[in-house]
């Protein structure tokens, strides 16, 4: 079976996970069952966006919005096909 | 919270990410695998509601960030929602990791409105009558209510299988039964030999063809259902050339607090001579992670003798287990004996054919007081460095 593509729908954060915070390590991470990744601040800006009622065309056009200049779809996209086959969102 | 604060007094130690919280060592299943230490009647009383809060809070202040409530069963605990609650209000991810015994549908609900984010449901097979045979208790059928009462709360939930050789050839069925009850991960956790689990090693050992066999079918499970159900399946280390990262490294990542409040840097350390582990009590948090000679002893590198001294793979598997190193060559500070560079391999090639010439007739050795009582004192004699 091939890798389960990106939905072009509203995506969201996957069961069991989320995004919070971290004084301690002074950066955002990703929780979920029994597991930590930290993010690095890109990757926690696209996560943030991610809340079930935007699609991933949405949150590359929010985010091209908040930091115009370079068109940041296609960085967007990479990062969320990533997100999607490990299982961080759906 | 560094920026104009005091300087951190010991840069160079990385905070704990994970508190492992043993609530108790009460428990109504008797698996003969057990990680609980086969001494376990033997240690002091079990710590109250307000005294786990306190170590949710400090190691929570210190950084920690996944909290594992184990035991024994903390079902057991009637306070386990208070702790849940605080756990949460911490900002903890908490993770429940039980027998689904103490369970019904209501207590899902209530710990799930604590604020609980995941349940792990161990099972001891995938068939109702070895479930029980092995886990000295009818529970089987319990277990498969219980998943289902977690999925219909709301969790995500881990179903954790613990395979050795009397159950690795049931692999699909286990995995199939997994998808059945909806399981968001799997964990075929093959049985690490330590606590009651190497008291039984010769008994539990599987070979290397049913490894080899169980490894397939994980792996077809694996790629026909990706994207949809995470399955796990670490190969017994025993039959591997490199050892395990165990714990991310001494004192890396990872604390244990035993029920009596007894910090560990894993849950098999106590079995360690030379060591007076720091008690919750005592000491703080932050000074046991630290500045504890038992969290600094193997920290790092500096104590790695040869082979691991001047290896080039030490910075990613940490010279493998101290406990497994001590438990086959009587120091701790030894190379992990499963790899192929320890002089002591061979060790490990004896056991695995000291399990071969064990025959399923031998009887098995199930964790509970009595035994506990009984075979403590066997096992610290048939340990090699112990005095």
């Amino acid at each position: 079976m091939s890798e389960p593509s990106l939905s072009a729908g509203p995506i969201r954060l996957a069961r069991g996970h989320r995004v919070q915070f971290e004084q301690a390590q002074n950066c955002d991470v990703l929780l979920y069952p029994e597991g930590v990744v930290q993010l690095n601040e890109s990757a926690a800006v696209i996560l943030k966006l991610v809340d079930g009622t935007r699609t991933a065309a949405d949150i590359a056009a929010e985010l091209n919005r908040q930091y115009p200049g370079e068109d940041l779809t296609a960085d967007v996209r990479e990062f969320l096909e990533i997100a999607n086959a490990r299982g961080w969102i759906t | 919270m560094h920026e104009g604060g005091l300087p951190n007094p010991a840069p160079s130690i990385k905070p704990p990410l994970w508190l492992l919280a043993e609530l108790t060592y009460a428990c109504p299943l008797q698996c003969a695998y057990c990680s609980n230490p086969v001494d376990f009647a033997e240690h002091g009383k079990t710590m109250d509601t307000e005294t786990w809060i306190r170590v949710l809070r400090d190691a929570r202040q210190m950084g920690a960030l996944q909290l594992g409530l184990s035991g024994g069963e903390p079902l057991v605990r009637t306070d386990l929602e208070v702790l849940v609650a605080e756990a949460h209000s911490l900002g903890y991810y908490s993770n429940l990791i039980t027998s689904g015994l103490g369970m019904d549908a209501a207590r899902a609900k209530a710990l799930k409105a604590a604020g609980l984010d995941h349940i792990q449901v161990s099972f001891q097979s995938s068939e109702a009558n070895q479930n029980d045979e092995i886990a000295g208790t009818r529970s089987y059928a319990h277990k498969i209510d219980m998943a289902r009462a977690v999925k219909s709360a709301g969790f995500p939930m881990v179903l954790c299988f613990v395979l050795h050789r009397d159950n690795l050839h049931r692999l699909s069925e286990m995995l199939d039964l997994a998808i059945d009850l909806e399981a968001d991960y799997v964990e075929l956790a093959t049985t690490q030999y330590y606590g009651w689990a190497l008291l039984n090693r010769d008994r539990l050992l599987p070979t290397l063809e049913q490894v080899r066999e169980a490894e397939a079918v994980a792996n077809g499970y694996k790629a026909r259902l990706k994207g949809k159900m995470d399955i796990y399946f670490v190969v017994p280390d025993y039959y591997e050339n490199r050892p395990k990262p165990c714990m991310n490294g001494w004192g890396s990542v990872f604390m244990v607090v035993a029920p009596d409040g007894t910090a560990l840097p894993c849950h098999a350390a106590r079995q360690l001579p030379g060591f007076e582990f720091p008690n919750v009590q005592t000491m703080s948090i932050k000074d046991i992670w630290q500045t504890s000679d038992a969290f600094n002893r193997y920290r790092g590198d500096a104590w790695m003798k040869d082979p691991c001294r001047t290896c080039p793979e030490k910075e990613k598997d940490f010279g493998g287990c101290r406990c497994q190193a001590f438990q086959f060559t009587g120091d701790a500070a030894n190379a992990d004996p499963v790899c192929s560079k320890s002089g002591e391999r061979h060790l490990v090639d004896e056991a695995i054919s000291s399990a071969r010439n064990t025959t399923v007739e031998t009887p098995i050795i199930f964790r509970n007081p009595k035994n506990s009582d009984k075979y403590a004192i066997k096992l610290s004699e048939l340990s090699p460095g112990s005095k």
